[in-house]
């Protein structure tokens, strides 16, 4: 497990990311881009809401079947020629990894956008080992070498500005003459492209992700736009796959359906420029591929969610959906979230992962507005998954002694309708009389949270129950 | 215990389950031996000549550019059309396959036409495709000898040849071939799909093309539908 959680903190992080101004800039046009280009792209397809509906279906027969898909995934996968192993944890997945690339003399290990990777912080454990990784995708680069964690699933860098992008090349990339122009985009990425195609060409070891593995070829799927993927898993001597038990599917049918509202609801494409299907290592006369392949199939926590409230959350593909529409994403971004996976999946998946006790806050910072759920081309209902761990942390008093007491007598009064109509009428009555003068308040005990920032209105001197019942006789 | 044990002993406490149930057996073998189809978008059901028009107009909705050819040996001379208009060096990299072995390359004038598998020094490759997906303008390519995988990612300008009998609408009738060349389960190391060429947009969300595969896939679509 990534050391670096911040999730507890999650309310000085979202303080901290409303104040800066190149997030904020950031973030609109997250809110912006990601909404439309998904609106046109679905729009573009009239059976997409019923491919939704397919793609889930596909997910939660998977779920029900795994421990066989599994098998048979396996037997398939191991009649190819690859090796598969079993890791129960991060711990563990870390442990296989380092021995494989350890078994080659590895120096150089290249990879390609892997959220798994970042989950079980595999880049500092071969670092601690004297082993360089490189991350190949443009955004997980970039965070490379600022040293931090993504702060969207699929667009790893999407908070920062180009003039920051230009001061890290040139920090890092010290070879280069300090006169060059990084003006553009272009030439940003012109760099980024020269500087790690020597990396891959250098690389002992490729490491990558897996959209889906399939149980019935014993294969896995990268989706990609880049390219780098491939470059990652092709040219060295092994091919290493980090995938989680949940990324199985049936066939390759079962996959093309799945497919079909992956692109569209990440970014808008119809389909990823790569799309990936590979099986074993390289066979006997290819010219190119890798002469080792392992896959490592991480469970971390996921078989315990099966047949539990939280099943659903496994159906997720990872595409982002839910953060590009989600109101409290656009105001604070990812990092705010404090730890790998942001946003209203993150909300739901973390506190599975990390517990409820780190990350108690995020199924919090939602409001409930829906969207998520509404764009979630797997149909996962978000907010009802959040509205339960809010439940879980409550029953497990993990909420601050004040919240708690203050629900309980609400609690007590809600189910009293006659000392509820009292209590109330009582306080309009008596905050009323104090506020008469002015109409608000600048301070009220127990509400700092709200007069902190704004004034709180005096009410009406009677509830509005009353007054309702007043019209009423009327 | 093995952590393989631990995993799977995991999933069925979970579920419920002990792994010997009959019908989840059943279902499990009956679904991986029929692979049904699932939903094909309409877009993906025409008939052939507008198919073609529909694979044609998502290739270039996705950045790339397409070219008719009447016949397989026009393809020499389309090649060297291309590289021509994009101020390229007249030289390009091959696989093995006897569809493109078989081509007058003579014919191309100029030409430098090498084979095998690129080291990242070719700029130019061209590929035969295996098939095409009209739904979303994707290219199907095998790995092999005939046509190396490194050659879809290494070259800046990527030429990709499709006979037009085998631009299919959807992906299922393209995966029903493979498993027909194959045989049931059984893949070749890598199936790429292509669907235009290579981009990046993680720079302030501006779409770039290029970032690690070729910023230019070029199209040659082959006889009649
Ligand atoms: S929860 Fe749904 S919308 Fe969010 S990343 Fe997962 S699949 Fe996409």
């Amino acid at each position: 497990m990534s050391e670096i959680v911040t999730s507890p903190a999650f309310k000085e992080n979202a303080r901290a990311a409303l104040a800066d101004v190149d997030l904020q800039q950031a973030l609109k046009s997250v809110e912006v881009n990601f909404i439309a280009k998904r609106r046109a792209s679905a729009d573009k397809l009239p059976e997409f809401e019923a491919l939704r509906d397919a793609a889930r279906d596909i997910k939660d027969h998977t779920l029900a079947h795994l421990d066989l898909y599994l098998e048979a995934y396996e037997q398939r996968l191991t009649a190819a020629g690859g090796q598969i192993h079993y890791a129960v944890s991060a711990e563990e997945a870390r442990a296989i990894i380092l021995g494989i690339c350890r078994k080659v003399d590895a120096k150089t290990v290249t990879k390609g956008k892997s959220m798994v990777g970042e989950e079980i912080a595999i880049n500092a454990h071969l670092e601690s080992h004297g082993i360089t990784p490189v991350e190949t995708d443009l955004g997980e680069y970039l965070i490379q070498i600022r040293g931090e964690l993504p702060s969207h699933i699929i667009a790893p860098a999407v908070h920062l500005t180009k003039a920051q992008i230009e001061a890290d090349f040139r920090r890092v990339h010290t070879h280069l003459p300090a006169d060059r122009n990084l003006e553009e985009h272009t030439t940003l990425l012109a760099e980024a492209r020269a500087v790690l195609r020597e990396r891959f060409l250098a690389a002992d070891v490729g490491i990558t992700g897996a959209n889906f593995l399939v149980a019935e070829t014993g294969s896995s799927i990268i989706v990609t736009n880049e390219g780098n993927g491939d470059l990652s898993q092709t040219l060295p001597k092994i091919h290493i796959v980090l995938a989680t038990i949940e990324k199985l599917v049936p066939t390759l049918e079962d996959a093309s359906q799945i497919l079909r509202v992956l692109a569209r609801s990440a970014t808008g494409q119809e389909m990823s420029v790569y799309t990936t299907i590979s099986t074993g290592p390289r066979r006997p006369d290819d010219p190119d591929g890798p002469g080792e392949y392992h896959v490592v199939i991480l469970d971390n926590g996921r078989s315990s969610m099966l047949g539990g409230d939280f099943q659903d959350m496994l159906r997720c593909i990872r595409c982002g959906a839910c953060m590009n529409h989600c109101p409290v994403y656009h105001a604070v971004g990812g990092h705010a979230y404090g730890w790998v996976y942001p946003g209203p999946m993150g909300a739901v998946l973390t506190p599975s992962l990390i517990g409820v006790d780190k990350a108690g806050h995020l199924p919090n910072a939602s409001t409930f507005c829906g969207r998520c759920e509404a764009v979630c081309p797997v149909r996962i209902p978000l907010p009802r998954m959040m509205r339960r761990w809010r439940e879980r942390e409550f029953e497990r008093h993990l909420q601050p002694a004040t919240m708690r007491y203050g629900l309980a007598v609400w609690a007590f009064l809600a189910k009293r309708p006659r000392l509820y109509a009292l209590a109330t009428s009582a306080a309009a009555f008596g905050l009323g009389w104090l506020g008469r003068a002015k109409g608000r308040f600048r301070s009220l005990p127990l509400a700092g949270g709200w007069t902190r920032h704004r004034d709180f209105p005096a009410p009406e001197q009677r509830t509005f129950q009353a007054q309702w019942r007043g019209r009423k006789r009327r | 215990m093995s952590s393989r044990e631990v995993v799977l002993g995991s999933i069925r406490r979970s579920l419920g389950v002990s792994g010997r149930e009959a019908p989840r057996r059943q279902a499990v073998a009956d679904r991986l031996a029929h692979h049904p189809r699932g939903l094909v978008p309409e877009r993906g059901q025409r008939p052939p000549a507008e198919r073609l028009e529909v694979f044609r107009q998502m290739v270039e909705a996705a950045a790339g550019t397409v070219a008719k050819l009447p016949r397989a040996e026009d393809v020499p001379a389309a090649v060297a059309a291309f590289l021509r208009a994009h101020n390229l060096p007249m030289a390009v990299r091959r696989g093995d396959d006897p569809r493109l072995a078989g081509l007058p390359w003579e014919r191309a004038g100029a030409l430098e036409v090498t084979t095998g598998a690129s080291d990242g020094h070719q700029l130019v490759a061209v590929s035969h495709a295996f098939g095409g997906v009209a739904e979303t303008g994707t290219l199907i390519l095998l790995s092999g000898r005939d046509n190396p995988t490194t050659l879809n990612f290494l070259p800046d300008t990527h030429i990709v040849v499709v006979e037009a009998r085998d631009v299919a609408g959807d992906y299922e009738t393209v995966l029903a071939r493979l498993r027909e060349k194959f045989g049931a389960g059984e893949m070749p190391r890598t199936v790429n799909m292509i669907t235009g060429p290579s981009r990046s947009a993680d720079i302030e969300q501006m779409l770039i093309l290029g970032a690690h595969g070729p910023r230019r896939l070029h199209v040659l679509v082959v006889g009649e539908a």
